[in-house]
């Protein structure tokens, strides 16, 4: 084939035909290992439902015949369909992966949810309606952890500020504009496992802690930070955008650097003061990123946990505690797996919406200001 | 440090002028020399509490390779060399303060090199240990062949069949007639059958600063302050209390002081220990054998005036103990504030006895003592609902918290005979009866639990003080040995209990509830968890535990 009709021919470059023998290869490769996973997840929930005496003694074949399975539907695609057969393997893995770790066990979780299922029950796995939804309902614990995270989320305002500041910073021409690069995004490389002990555990600690001395010095009698609920509370919110200021401005360094040098520098000859050009030009050029930046930090604020439960273990009172810390709790001292569950599922929901309508409003205000 | 250049080292200082000395050498210079025909038991006992040597510094990997190998005399006469060749085991326990899993990869090197065995390890933090082994039984995925294993949770092994029986020739080779009295059966046993190699006796004991009891200065400021009594060591929570607050805003030496350090923080459900600690003197009767529940119904007794009392204790002396005390776990007031000298008062296991003398952060080696408990004036009788007045003077009821750690061989193992020996094996190594006496006098995270661990003339032959190891020795047997010991219920769940407690106790202190108010909403999540776990099947285990 010529390049000049392939060029004609565009995305069929390829003949679509495929022997009919072929096809029907690759349809019963496709039915027939379809009905085998079928007949094996039946059996294996008849069994675990004691509907039948044999079965599996877990469900570990049945993951492997999913794996089998996607492996017959992929070929069985392409013995099928041809060319189209090889389009669709370019996503149909992707599915498949992510419909095995991540559609299924989400609603897995909602079988779960609605269970009374700790692990060391007598009795296993009960389900119980709609019990864990009242007991969270009524729980001040998920209440109270609940309203910290809005704390949490509200501190991404400063954390965008400062951001922005060092993003403008490193914007302009100063000296060693490299090495600080990579000194400002050092912290974001550490795990904040990691930040939770050398600075959570060990420089702010009471005694001979380099920070709580540094106070000391500076006349703080009991430099004591993570035992009152505010004070610990901004302590945490302290650490926490340690680690993350510099992925917001790293995103924002990336926005100041596509922006157009003539329109700034337009404002100048017209006068524009600095203070002018930065809230009149270059912030409004920026929000597109902006927002994004900070959608995007505010999702990963939500899932704030490791830094909490390493340096006060939600306390003092719970004063620190978040969503994911609490969940953390039940399942792990507490194997209470149903009722962790329901909270982690319950607070789901509460992102996705919280989120879409964050992006809504987001969507809004960026046309206004358009 | 390889293990040659540790043996020239010891020949350095000084092994060769002792007897002791020249017969470890003497044992270690052919592998196939058996120990025990080289070594009197006595003899082996005090070679091995020389190393390193009390004041020498804190042992080492090449410490504790050696004696495991010196103790391997009680292997080899019931293994041959190279039996369990091509066999892995799969150990699970602690790195808390690294030591536990630490320690036993050393002890157990030369057990491997021996038998041919090789050992994988899975270490666990303190935290993390009641989650990752309820997950394994919950799920199924029981990964590990040997466990370090406290006995609250024989219920949850034991009872479901998990774990392998004892071979007789295990016991005798531990010689489990030599544990003291309260770690014999029922510990250890489950529906008759005994499942475990003790490696530790755990009961909480009193720490104190002898220096600042002593001191005449002090003396005069508490008479001056009306103080009641001499000032002296507290031997009441009464006392204690009072102590406390004597004692905030003084200093000794130019170091502030601090009465009794209470944790405040969660530790995974281990933090609720130390408020039993508290509590058990006033909740224990000398008449009832329960103090955390009620063994008919299960009802919690955590929120009667007894506990109620302690949890008030606690805030009452809240203002007189370090700022940042609302942010301090059992680990924090143990070895980095009383080791560190912070604080005058401690209830811990017994790591802290074997830790003031031979832990490099410890600066209270000469200045720590050791007592059971403190006792109470009074005492509640949940059965009458009144404070009681004993004759006999102040209720004591040391509490054996956790009831110590033991190594347990998993029932996985018992269908390959050459496995589950090889698994056996280790255990009765690590638990065995000389490289235990090592273990409960050097920093291990195990306690004295043996009747034969009490000989003071072992420890000081190995460089302790007299007057300091029969102190901190009486401490220990005088908890197991008191006839109101509190004893921990072996129950499923029991850290669900604690850690419910916890996160309760945690608000308490922030003084977001009272005390009455905190210890009912504990009262009330622990019956939601009696009821999620079985609450009949609870009520026979508790009994069982308590030996009713």
């Amino acid at each position: 084939m010529s390049s000049a009709s392939s060029a004609a021919t565009g995305h069929d470059a390829v003949a679509p035909t495929v022997a009919p023998q072929r096809q029907r290869m690759g349809s019963l490769l496709i039915r027939v290992s379809t009905l085998l996973l079928a007949l094996l997840v039946i059996v294996e929930v008849l069994h675990a439902a004691g509907v039948i005496s044999f079965g599996f003694p877990n469900w570990q074949p049945i993951l492997f015949g999913y794996v089998l399975w996607s492996a017959a539907l992929c070929w069985g695609l392409i013995l099928r369909d041809g060319e189209m057969g090889w389009r669709a393997l370019f996503v149909l893995p992707a599915i498949l992966f992510t419909l095995a770790l991540v559609i299924f066990p989400t609603f897995f979780g909602f079988f779960i949810a609605f269970s009374d299922w700790n692990l060391q029950s007598a009795t296993g796995r009960q389900f119980n309606g709609l019990d864990n939804l009242r007991q969270l309902w009524a729980d001040p614990y998920f209440w109270n952890a609940l309203g910290n995270m809005v704390f949490y989320v509200l501190t991404v305002i400063v954390q965008y500020a400062i951001a922005f500041g060092l993003a403008m910073l490193l914007n302009a021409d100063i000296k060693a504009q490299k090495f600080f690069r990579v000194a400002f995004l050092l912290p974001f490389m550490l795990s904040p496992v990691a930040v939770s002990w050398m600075i959570g555990k060990s420089m702010l600690e009471y005694r001979f802690g380099p920070v709580t001395n540094l106070l000391r010095w500076l006349g703080w009698e009991n430099p004591s930070l993570l035992t009152s609920p505010w004070l610990a509370k901004t302590t945490i919110a302290i650490m926490d955008a340690w680690v993350w200021i510099p992925f917001m401005m790293i995103m924002i360094l990336a926005g100041l650097q596509a922006l157009s040098k003539e329109v700034q520098e337009a404002a100048k000859v017209d006068g524009a003061t600095g203070w002018q050009g930065f809230w009149q030009i270059t912030f409004p050029l920026m929000l597109p990123v902006s927002m994004t930046t900070i959608v995007l930090r505010i999702i990963f604020q939500l899932k704030l946990a490791d830094i909490v439960i390493n340096t006060t273990s939600g306390g003092p009172g719970g004063a620190t505690d978040t969503i994911s810390s609490f969940i953390f709790r039940e399942y792990k001292d507490r194997s209470n797996v149903g009722y962790g569950t329901m909270i982690a599922e319950v607070y789901l929901i509460i992102i996705i919406i919280f989120v879409a309508l964050l992006l809504w409003a987001t969507s809004r205000f960026m046309q206004r200001h358009a | 440090m390889k293990i040659e250049h540790y043996n020239m080292m010891m020949s350095r200082r000084g092994m060769l002028k002792s007897a002791a000395g020249a017969a470890a050498l003497a044992a270690i210079g052919g592998p196939a020399l058996n120990i025990r025909t080289a070594f009197a038991a006595d003899d082996l006992r005090a070679a091995i509490l020389k190393i390193p040597g009390v004041g020498a510094g804190q042992p080492t990997d090449a410490d504790w390779q050696k004696v495991g190998e010196m103790c391997l005399g009680p292997t080899k006469e019931n293994v041959a060399e190279g039996e369990f060749k091509g066999v892995e085991l799969s150990f699970m326990g602690l790195n808390n303060q690294n030591v536990h899993n630490v320690l036993f990869r050393g002890l157990s090197k030369a057990w491997a090199d021996y038998t041919g065995a090789t050992i994988n390890w899975i270490d666990l933090a303190q935290a993390d240990y009641n989650a990752r082994l309820q997950q394994s039984i919950a799920t199924g995925t029981v990964d590990f062949d040997v466990i370090e294993m406290g006995a609250p949770f024989e219920g949850d092994v034991c009872g479901k069949g998990l774990a392998s029986v004892m071979p007789d020739w295990v016991a005798k080779q531990i010689d489990m007639d030599d544990y003291v009295g309260y770690l014999k059966a029922p510990v250890g046993t489950w529906d008759g059958k005994t499942y475990r190699v003790s490696c530790d006796g755990d009961c909480h004991n009193f720490n104190y600063r002898s220096d600042v009891f002593a001191d005449a200065g002090l003396a005069e400021e508490w008479k001056k302050s009306s103080g009641a009594g001499e000032w002296g060591v507290p031997k009441t929570w009464q006392q204690v209390n009072a102590a406390t607050k004597f004692l905030k805003g003084k200093q000794l030496n130019g170091q502030d002081l601090y009465g009794y350090l209470d944790p405040c923080k969660g530790w995974g459900g281990f933090a609720f220990y130390f408020l039993g600690s508290r509590a058990t003197a006033y909740a224990k009767h000398p008449d009832d054998r329960a103090f955390l529940f009620d063994p008919d119904t299960m009802k919690p007794r955590v929120n009667n005036p007894a506990w109620v009392r302690a949890i008030q204790d606690v805030i009452d002396s809240l203002p007189s103990l370090p700022a940042d005390q609302l942010n301090a776990d059992p680990g924090t007031t143990g070895f980095q504030q009383f080791l560190a000298g912070t604080g005058s008062m401690l209830s811990w296991w017994g790591d802290i006895g074997s830790n003031v003398k031979t832990n490099d952060t410890s600066v209270v080696g000469d200045v720590t003592a050791f007592d059971i408990l403190p006792g109470s004036d009074d005492v509640y009788n949940a059965k009458t609902g009144q404070w009681e007045k004993l004759a006999s003077g102040p209720n004591y009821a040391p509490n054996m918290a956790y009831i110590g750690w033991g190594i347990y061989v998993m029932a996985r193992v018992d269908a390959d005979a050459k496995k589950q020996k090889a698994a056996w094996s280790l255990a009765a190594h690590l638990g065995g009866k000389d490289i235990s006496l090592w273990m409960a006098a050097y920093p291990s995270g195990f306690q004295p639990y043996r009747q034969s661990h009490f000989n003071v003339a072992e420890w000081t032959a190995s460089g302790y003080d007299e007057a300091f190891i029969k102190n901190f020795l009486d401490s220990q047997a005088n908890s197991y040995n008191h006839p109101n010991a509190a004893i921990e219920p072996r129950i499923p769940g029991i850290f669900q209990y604690y850690s419910v407690a916890e996160d309760e106790l945690s608000k308490i202190y922030a003084g977001q509830m009272t005390a009455q108010a905190g210890a009912d909403a504990i009262a009330a999540a622990w019956e939601k968890i009696t009821d999620q776990l079985g609450r009949d099947n609870q009520i026979k285990l508790y009994k069982a535990s308590l030996g009713m």
